[in-house]
């Protein structure tokens, strides 16, 4: 059923498939583990319980969400040898040490200090607990930092050497691990799982101020203190994220500047001031944009800061190294079109606080509550732009991708994808159904933790027994 | 035998299977066993006393894939896409048993559902992770840095006895582990189980290394030349001691024991492995020094593995000494 496909674009497929599934995860995870630990700091500072119910609330989700990225990320860690062994022959010695050191700083120290986390409280004393939520949540930042190194270079190489094996050979690591698009992924990245989380703590803060009935306006101090600090969490970032976001864009035409051509639209050159393409319909067998809405020279003054500076356009690059046009140029769309919505959301929230009306508005929370998702589909949305947008290189303008894979015949490529679709559909639809099942508990006064009387955890990682029953019964937990 | 830099990392590279097996091989084995439990009691307790841990044991295999990529990356892609239908299945496998671990709490209706997606998991990874090595014993046919050979090179009798041998094997050691951990009639029926199993996996063991040395001259020149036969007749002669103690220390009941010595199988089982294939990190032909990183790569992670591998070392131990003890099973209902 596979015969007519080609098997590199299938395992591309795949790659792409398997490692959007697993960023859903980290980007949740990332922004979570800091969240965690800011909410057991000012529990243990301020001693309100507030602060406590929401940690042992969202240490639950946690805990779901952190395990399907376990999983989906052990698949990552092998897939480079299974559809891309060629690619991990030659730039093995540069992106593998990186990783290296993802595993040896960054996951043994969550998954070490994951199990005291989330069910240590009782026998390591609140010192101690702290400490390991804290681990986890700096463990997170390193595995983001080593990972983002690494895909930074494969979009933009340096400190590199290539040997007579025809391998990329270290010649500065240093060049290598902060290479020009690594500070600047790392930072739009980080602010965008940060974003990712606050939307969806801000959502279910949103779902639980709007299901509280008239009478019991405010009777929920844990919705309140989630919606509030995930508005506020917003309202700092969001501005800062289009910032960041620009400044990349910027580092982007330095140094891939054929992917700012897709992203934009632009096919042709224009000499004094080009037009930012609102909306329209990238045809790359023309080379023109359909329906095209435009902003003239609007797209010269961002990128270039003034109306009339030249940039150049797809006219001037060999087709054969043209990303795929359209996809590179919709889902950048998608992204900043989130990136607004956020900010929309910002603004909306803080006019809501300086007017004193932040959890009685039901316009602003159904507005979050939307907005639930939104972080997510950013993020995949700009994955897909800067990961499209570098091909057809694996390693940018040195390796292309139909050299990068691994020799397999297109019915063995396509029966993985299968079984990763059904299985990732299965595994992890289940996983997200049962997140949605514990956001939709409001949180509570004395939130239940792990049991006092039990000697090891009572059950899974969670205290899922008080859960379980809850679910058996329809009760609260 | 040079030691140098390849040499090193080879060792980590060992070191980390041998803990990943090790690690994961018990809660592996704890899935295994898990339809011989009944429900209830039992394997909410047998699941309990791997809960804490089993995420940690999984992070050995990252170590091992990644650092492969990393210090022999030529071995990793060949090893990768020669062996590719076995490996594929070994990942979702895994993540049908990794997810169960939470689901089968969140949801009580459909928990025989994620109790069989554990069980399941647990026995296809533990089969693909056997079938893998067998293959990798076979040799791995390579030609211009990549795999030359078909889509089901890897399935022959020899690599599915060694897949059966490690189910036996990873079941041998959940089944100790339990003996260790638990109390009262899972201890018990861990036990019995302990010793059929023991009596399966060095039967296992026997058949794989008699095999072993007619897969290929250069294993069996390894084994029986004179003099070398002086230091390789070591491994099976300290199989036997272990087998002994394994199960003297089960008749005579000991908790701790069995599962020392199932650990100490493992442990001289890999050495056997490295007496085997050494000096190829992919038999026939690759051997450590051509897959190798270039010297500044594996220069370059040096610190990292000597900083870092004890002071994980030392929190893992730390994060198994917090949950020691038996695991309970009171107040769960």
């Amino acid at each position: 059923m596979f015969e007519g496909l080609d098997a590199i674009f299938l395992a591309r497929l795949q790659f792409a498939f398997t490692v959007s599934f697993h960023f859903i995860f980290p980007s949740f995870s990332i922004g979570l583990a800091s969240y965690l630990a800011v909410l057991e700091g000012l529990w243990l500072w301020t001693g309100r319980q507030v602060y406590l119910d929401l940690f042992k609330y969202w240490l639950k989700i946690f805990a779901l969400a952190f395990g399907m990225g376990v999983v989906s990320g052990i698949v990552m860690s092998y897939q480079f040898g299974t559809n891309w062994s060629v690619f991990s022959d030659k730039a093995g010695p540069i992106v593998g040490p990186l990783m290296a050191y993802e595993v040896l700083t960054a996951f043994f120290l969550e998954a070490g200090f994951l199990g005291v986390m989330l069910f240590g409280m009782n026998r390591v004393g609140k010192g101690l607990h702290f400490a390991a939520t804290l681990a986890v949540a700096v463990g997170t930042f390193f595995s983001a930092f080593w990972i983002l190194s690494a895909n930074s270079w494969m979009q933009t190489p340096a400190g590199y050497a290539i040997n007579a094996g025809g391998q990329f050979v270290p010649a500065d690591w240093w060049a290598i691990v902060f290479n020009p698009s690594f500070p600047y992924r790392l930072v739009h990245t980080v602010f965008g799982a940060y974003l990712t989380t606050a939307l969806v703590v801000g959502a279910v803060g949103a779902w639980h101020l709007l299901r509280a009935r008239p009478a019991e306006k405010g009777a929920n101090e844990g919705a309140r203190v989630m919606f509030s600090m995930a508005m506020g969490m917003i309202t700092v970032v969001a501005p800062l994220q289009i910032f960041a976001g620009d400044q990349h864009g910027l580092n982007t035409l330095e140094h891939q500047p054929v992917k700012v051509m897709a992203m934009e639209g632009h096919f042709q050159s224009h000499p004094d001031g080009a037009p930012l393409v609102l909306f329209g319909w990238p045809d790359e067998a023309a080379g023109k944009n359909l329906f095209a809405v435009e902003i003239p020279k609007a797209s010269s003054l961002i990128l270039k800061h003034s109306w009339d500076a030249p940039l150049k356009g797809l006219d001037t690059v060999d087709r054969k190294d043209w990303p795929p046009v359209p996809v590179v140029f919709w889902s950048f769309r998608i992204m900043v079109g989130m990136g607004m919505l956020m900010l929309t959301l910002a603004a909306f929230s803080l006019l809501a606080r300086m007017r004193k009306r932040l959890y009685d508005w039901p316009l602003l929370h159904r507005l979050a509550l939307a907005m639930g998702p939104a972080g997510f589909v950013a993020v995949i949305a700009g994955w897909v732009t800067t990961e499209v947008g570098r091909q057809p290189y694996t390693v940018y303008g040195l390796l292309r991708t139909v050299d990068s894979a691994s020799a397999l015949d297109a019915p063995a490529v396509g029966a993985s994808l299968l079984a990763f679709v059904v299985v990732y559909f299965f595994a992890f639809g289940a996983g997200t159904y049962y997140i949605l099942k514990l956001m939709s508990h409001p949180p509570h006064f004395g939130e239940e933790g792990p049991r006092r009387d039990q000697p090891v955890r009572a059950a899974g990682i969670t205290p899922a027994p008080a859960v379980a029953e809850s679910l058996a019964t329809g009760k609260e937990a | 035998m040079p030691f140098d830099l390849p040499m090193f990392f080879a060792f980590i590279i060992a070191f980390a299977i041998l803990a990943y097996v090790v690690m994961d091989g018990f809660d592996l084995g704890v899935g295994i066993l898990f339809p011989l439990l009944p429900v209830g009691r039992e394997r909410d307790s047998a699941i309990n006393s791997v809960a804490p841990v089993w995420d940690g044991n999984e992070t050995w295999l990252v170590m091992g894939g990644g650092g492969l990529l990393a210090a022999f990356p030529l071995a990793y892609g060949m090893i990768l896409s020669a062996l590719y239908a076995p490996i594929i299945a070994m990942l979702l496998a895994l993540v049908f048993r990794g997810v169960a671990f939470e689901f089968r709490w969140r949801d009580p209706r459909h928990r025989p559902l994620w109790d069989m997606a554990f069980t399941g998991g647990s026995i296809v990874a533990a089969l693909a992770q056997g079938i893998t090595l067998g293959a990798l014993l076979q040799g791995i046919a390579v030609q211009n840095r990549s795999y030359a050979g078909g889509w089901f090179d890897w399935l022959t009798p020899f690599s599915l006895l060694v897949g059966i041998s490690l189910v036996c094997g990873y079941a041998l050691l959940g089944s100790t582990w339990l003996v260790m951990k638990s109390e009262g009639s899972l201890q018990e029926r861990c036990h019995r189980l302990a010793f059929r199993l023991g009596i399966a996996t060095i039967v296992a063991m026997a058949a794989v290394s008699a095999a072993t040395p007619f897969l290929r001259d250069a294993y069996w020149m390894r084994w029986f030349a004179w003099p070398q036969v002086l230091f390789t007749a070591q491994v099976p002669l300290l199989v036997a001691i272990v087998t002994f103690v394994l199960f003297w220390s089960l008749r005579r009941g000991h908790h701790y024991t069995p599962f020392l010595m199932a650990l100490a199988l493992f442990g001289l089982g890999l050495a056997g492995l490295g007496v085997s294939i050494y000096p190829f990190v992919v038999p026939p032909s690759v051997s450590i020094w051509d897959a190798a990183a270039p010297h500044d790569s594996l220069r370059f992670m040096l610190p990292g593995v000597l900083i870092m591998v004890p002071i994980i070392l030392a929190y893992t131990g730390y994060s198994y000494w917090v949950f020691r003890g038996k695991t309970g099973h009171e107040g769960y209902h």
